[in-house]
């Protein structure tokens, strides 16, 4: 298959879905005649004056310093309770349930508590994004291990893994789609809980969910223009980032059924 | 060739020092629902070094519990499994198994799993690319080397299996069926591989394999124990003399293929019998 018809026929279907959004829009916009629902085009030139006066690039990379943060501590930090909770009975049956207790917790919960422990601060923030994304990531590691095929464990121990090699070599190798599975969760959860924290940590700490904060009387459509930054920055990461990497893993191991 | 099968009862003197061997093994097995199911009950037998065995039973006697056991799996209830006289105590790279499915790893590729095996068992890197390529070539994979192991054919992925389970010079292969899902005639190419390997290589490997397959176990073994019903016991063991490579037409495999079928077949009635009286 060629490269662009590689693309038309990757990109063809969500970008149709996208464009009948936007004319859904249009449309919903024109007959409500609202200053609460602005036009596309409004949204869009709202959307450029926040590119020329540097606001909207300037609150985009803020986010994303934060979220890389974030997303890192929470993956590194979650893949490795993950997998101390599969390799010892006793830690799993002791924190799992704290770990499944902080993620059925919702992420906002967090903020009051976070701005109490470390003031209205990027702290505070980062804190929340953390919290809100390192149990699913460690849940997800956690699953992951546990349902590795025993038959793999069986061939790695009669081909010699023992112990740690056995995990190097066969048990997280073959736990990978399932960990790639927790990423994606993780991020999703890293991106909402860091809005809601910027949005409601306001203090001068500018970022893209402080861009959607009532209190700063911001227009609609900057708000609308914010919104839609956000929208596809984390559909664009989830998508092409983790959505690529996954299928790549799954095409390799012959687990994903070509269409 | 008068003499080509030997029974139990005329059983000539066993070999000096076995290479295998179960005392008295008894494998007890939990279920889900805490049931303690008996998978071997005190079963006794040797394995000389060198020996190609094929064991035949009826489904459930306990063949891959007690090649578990020999994988250094599953540790045995009661009594021993030896090999070279000492207790087995887990899996080492003396010992490789053949299971029914070829359980090759999906993240690598077909030359990658034959490497990792070599890699566990401590072959420097450097040596591990030639001898996994040679390996390959020895199952007729060569070109394949690269190819993920869900793009093979079944007996495709079993012949790498079969490999990587040699390419890291064990002593003893032990085999769970691993014809057991294929075709006739990937299944006729394998057995012929594995004879050709087992009579090729020098100071001969020691092959223990379990089957369902009574001309399978004719054609390949210098001797095929039968199993009986669970719990397995040893009920008869059958030498097989004859020259390789064996010809199901040869008249004298042909006897021997129906003996064992007759006493395999009485004991399947005999078991299906039990179950139903209780
Ligand atoms: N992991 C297990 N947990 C519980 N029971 C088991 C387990 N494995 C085997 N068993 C039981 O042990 C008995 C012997 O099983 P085993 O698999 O060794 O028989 P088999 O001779 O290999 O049968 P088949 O020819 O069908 O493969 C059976 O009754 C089975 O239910
Ligand atoms: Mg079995």
């Amino acid at each position: 298959m060629s490269r662009a018809r590689w693309l038309a026929e990757e990109l063809g279907p969500p970008l149709a879905g996208v464009v009948g959004l936007i004319a859904i829009w249009a449309i919903v916009a024109a007959v409500t005649d609202s200053a609460a629902i602005p036009s596309p085009s409004v949204v869009w030139s709202a959307f450029l004056d926040g590119i020329r006066d540097g606001s909207l690039p300037d609150a985009a990379i803020k986010t994303l310093i934060r979220l890389a943060f974030s997303f890192v501590v929470a993956v590194v930090s979650g893949t490795a309770l993950g997998l101390a909770l599969a390799l010892n009975g006793f830690a799993r049956r002791a924190i799992r349930p704290i770990v499944v207790a902080l993620q059925i917790t919702p992420f906002v919960a967090w903020v009051p508590l976070a701005v109490i422990w470390f003031g209205a601060t990027e702290r505070a923030v980062v804190f929340v994004a953390i919290v809100g994304s390192f149990p699913s990531m460690a849940l997800a590691t956690l699953q992951a291990i546990r349902q590795v095929p025993p038959l793999y464990e069986r061939a790695g121990r009669t081909l010699g893994a023992r112990g740690w090699s056995l995990y190097r070599k066969v048990i997280v190798p073959a736990a990978l789609p399932g960990v790639m599975a927790g990423l994606q969760q993780a991020w999703g959860f890293a991106w909402k809980a860091l809005m809601a924290g910027e949005l409601i940590v306001a203090a001068a700490h500018a970022g893209l969910g402080h861009l959607l904060d009532p209190r700063r009387g911001a227009s609609v459509p900057t708000l609308f223009a914010a919104l839609a930054v956000i929208v596809v920055i984390g559909v664009a990461v989830d998508y092409l980032l983790f959505g690529q990497l996954d299928r790549r893993i799954r095409r390799r191991r012959g687990l994903l059924v070509e269409t | 060739m008068a003499d080509a099968i030997h029974t139990l009862a005329e059983r000539p003197s066993a070999p000096a020092e076995p290479k295998l061997a179960l005392r008295d093994l008894v494998v007890m097995r939990r279920t889900a629902s805490g049931e303690t199911i008996t998978a071997t009950d005190r079963l006794t037998f040797d394995v000389a070094q060198g020996e190609f065995v094929c064991l035949l039973g009826p489904s459930g006697c306990g063949k891959t519990s007690l090649l578990n056991v020999l994988a250094g799996l599953v540790m045995p209830s009661s009594g021993e499994a030896l090999l070279d006289g000492r207790p087995i105590t887990g899996p080492g790279p003396d010992r490789a198994v053949l299971f029914q499915e070829p359980a090759l790893f999906p993240w690598l590729s077909v030359l990658g799993n034959v490497e990792l095996g070599l890699e566990l068992t401590g072959v420097p890197a450097s040596a591990r690319r030639d001898i996994a390529q040679r390996w390959l070539a020895n199952v007729l994979l060569e070109r394949w080397a690269d190819a993920q192991p869900h793009e093979l054919s079944a007996g495709m992925r079993q012949r790498a299996a079969l490999a990587r389970a040699l390419a890291a010079d064990p002593d003893v292969l032990l085999g769970d069926e691993p014809f057991g899902a294929l075709d006739a005639q990937a299944r006729e190419l394998l057995q012929r591989e594995v004879q050709r390997f087992w009579v090729g290589s020098d100071d001969r490997k020691t092959f223990l394999f379990a089957t369902h397959n009574v001309r399978e176990a004719t054609l390949l073994a210098d001797r095929v124990l039968v199993m009986s019903a669970a719990p397995g016991r040893l009920l008869e063991e059958f030498r097989i003399h004859a020259p390789r490579p064996r010809d199901l037409d040869d008249v004298l495999i042909a006897r021997v293929v129906s003996e064992i079928h007759t006493l395999l077949m009485q004991e399947v009635d005999a078991s299906v019998a039990r179950e139903m009286a209780r």
